[in-house]
């Protein structure tokens, strides 16, 4: 089965669910004088999982047939090993470690070393470039945010102030 | 219209406003050219500064004069590079990138330069002439027309998708409205679909949905295949002899006038942005020229670099008539612009040039100063912007990624919100090898409130679903809606049987 039939299958689990919390559990809450309401909170989601479930099935099904012409994709994924797959991974969980250490290590720290480590992973050797470059954005972007902006960044880490 | 013009004229020409205009159009340039930011991730990313400045007309003047830059720094890296940033100036691609090799860059980038000036004026023009037109008559909708008109634009967005795709638009378009359902709406006042998870309470953000659904994507595209950003060395080159003949003048001017009506009227369609419009463009003026121009397209032909550069900002020009007449945005751009100005308290609609004319006519004055800035101020220092196509990628994408991050973190003061926005980016990422479209998702997000408000206060008005029938204009806008749907996939599916020497009766 090819990818975009999985994730239809998946789009249909999620669709499933939405349906079954918008037709059986979401009404038990609603307070009786709302009841005699034409709409309820539900009435719109309830609309919208039947369309959802039958449109999944439709790409699920393969309903819908392909155009003749097939486009080149960008990447094609049936060939990820060929990509710098470890490269995308790496970044990804740069990201996510910088997401829970923006608020412990401060602004600076964290995106410094974010600007930093990112560099490396994509290949960058010359630390003695890349550290001072990184260094000065990560202050030139707190001024603008902080001072111009007026939005207040932790810059330093939390045993610092 | 006159009065308007003048409100306009004073709004915009102020200080501040033409700072942001001649910043906007610089900064979208500079970041329209890197490979892989396109038009919307960029919006997306100063979205947070222009909310900061408070001034509604002041920040949609930056990002419309942002997304001008971007559509024109997209044409100048599809000429120098053979890189687009953007999917509306691919076909800027087919003749500029030869001239470019030919050594004739300079005269590629002005062509480009003074088609985009003429399509973007043109089209301010019409938009002047129609938006107002075009509002009176929407001032008679009442809810139930606008639920039935969103639909309208949302089908017509699976519609123009293309054979064999409608499905996974609609697929797209559906998700969105789900998700737009997450969360506290201010019609029932009670959660839904959170899950019991308080970060949901207000619902996904729209910024880090933005972002997650273009921004991110396309960095990882960028990391995964380095070929992407095909650094040949040649954007840092030297760039010279702008100037055109007068004999070249005389050729592209017909190509430009027709080409600017067109591209105008297909921004106007819902779902059909300037893509579109530049490869019909392209399309069409190759078959009306002469046999011996004909061989010339895809070579460098000056009339094939002309057709698509006017046609894609007459496009973008052209998109902004449903969004501020309707509020219904077209395209994924102006549904980024929309939720910017939702955010700013503005509400776009047929109201809005009513209650907030200097906004109004601010953004239409605005945008001939944009094109006019794109053209006196940008295009001589092309040769120097061009150099930032020769910072290196470990330098760029992590620059990128950060200011993803930034975007989404500044608009919410949340370090969660950072962790949905890479578990999305990823969702879209795969998405996007699957060939789902993205932008369905995010207009479906950004009208999906809208879309349910106008239902229920229908529902409520006729105390039930009887509104499709009382109205007849409602009815004959839903089946509309069905027939875009159903219509072009029956003819693919009736094409595919004759071909398969299937009689069908007819």
């Amino acid at each position: 089965m090819a990818l975009d039939r999985w994730i239809a299958l998946i789009i249909l689990g999620i669709a499933l669910a939405y349906g079954y919390a918008a037709y059986f559990t979401m009404d038990q809450l609603l307070p009786p004088f709302m009841q005699r309401n034409p709409i309820w909170p539900s009435t719109f989601p309830k609309v919208l999982a039947v369309m959802a479930i039958v449109t999944s099935l439709v790409i699920l099904l393969g309903l819908e047939k392909p155009s003749g012409e097939v486009a080149t994709p960008d990447i094609d994924y049936r060939r990820l090993g060929d990509y710098k797959i470890g490269q995308a991974a790496c970044l990804l969980g740069l990201m996510v470690a910088y997401a829970l250490l923006l608020r412990p290590a401060g602004f600076l720290l964290s995106t410094a070393g974010f600007l930093t480590i990112g560099g490396m992973i994509l290949g960058e050797r010359k630390l003695w470039v890349l550290c001072p470059v990184a260094a000065l954005a990560t202050g030139v972007v707190w001024y603008l945010v902080e001072g111009v902006l007026g939005i207040f960044l932790r810059p330093l880490p939390f045993f610092l102030g | 219209m006159l009065e308007g013009l003048t409100i306009g004229l004073s709004t915009a020409f102020s200080i501040t406003n033409i700072l942001m205009v001649i910043g906007g159009c610089l900064i979208g340039t500079f970041i329209g050219m890197l490979p892989g930011l396109g038009p919307m991730s960029i919006i997306a990313i100063m979205i947070p500064v222009a909310i900061t400045l408070g001034d509604p007309s002041a920040a949609l003047i930056l990002l419309a004069g942002v997304y001008y830059g971007a559509i024109f720094g997209g044409s100048t890296s599809s000429i120098l590079l053979n890189a687009p940033g953007v999917a509306g100036t691919v076909a800027t691609s087919f003749d500029g990138y030869p001239m470019a090799r030919a050594g004739k860059a300079g005269k590629a980038l002005t062509i480009a330069a003074i088609s985009s000036f003429m399509g973007g004026t043109i089209g301010a023009v019409l938009l002047m002439i129609f938006a107002p037109m075009l509002s009176t008559v929407a001032l008679l909708f009442h809810s139930a027309e606008y639920f039935a008109l969103m639909v309208v634009g949302l089908s017509a967005i699976a519609a123009f998708a293309g054979t064999g795709n409608v499905a996974k638009a609609m697929m797209m378009t559906l998700l969105g409205l789900m998700m737009a359902t997450v969360g506290e709406g201010a019609l029932f006042n009670m959660p839904r679909f959170t899950m019991g998870l308080m970060d949901l309470q207000s619902g996904f953000s729209f910024i880090t949905l933005a972002m997650a659904m273009f921004a991110l994507p396309e960095a990882i595209f960028l990391v995964m295949n380095p070929a992407r950003s095909a650094q040949s060395g040649e954007g840092g080159g030297k760039i010279t002899g702008l100037r055109i003949t007068r004999d070249e003048a005389r050729k592209i001017a017909p190509v430009i006038g027709r080409q600017s009506i067109q591209g105008f009227f297909i921004g106007v369609l819902p779902g059909a942005g300037a893509t579109i419009a530049s490869f019909l463009g392209y399309a069409v003026e190759r078959n009306i020229a002469s046999e011996e121009e004909q061989k010339e397209f895809g070579k460098g032909s000056i009339k094939g670099l002309a057709a698509p550069e006017t046609a894609n900002n007459a496009a973008c020009t052209g998109s902004f008539v449903p969004l501020l007449t309707l509020g219904i945005p077209g395209s994924g751009t102006t549904a980024i612009l929309l939720g910017a100005l939702i955010a700013l308290n503005v509400t776009p609609g047929p109201r809005l040039m009513i209650d907030s004319p200097h906004i109004f006519w601010a953004v239409i004055i605005s945008m001939y100063i944009g094109n006019l800035v794109l053209l006196v101020l940008n295009l001589p220092l092309i040769p120097y912007i061009a150099k930032v196509l020769s910072v290196p990628r470990t330098y760029l994408i992590p620059f990128i990624l950060f200011f993803t991050l930034m975007g989404s973190y500044i608009g919410q003061n949340n370090a969660t919100e950072l962790l949905i926005l890479v578990g999305f980016g990823l969702c879209a990422t795969v998405l996007r090898f699957a060939d789902y479209p993205l932008a369905p998702l995010l207009i479906g997000f950004i009208l999906g409130r809208m879309l349910e408000d106008n239902f229920s206060r229908s529902m409520q008005i006729y105390d039930g679903a009887v509104f499709i029938l009382d109205r007849p204009m409602t009815l004959g806008l839903l089946v509309l809606a069905v027939l875009l749907v159903v219509v072009p996939s029956y003819r693919a599916r009736r094409a595919r049987a004759r071909a398969a020497g299937v009689a069908d009766g007819d």
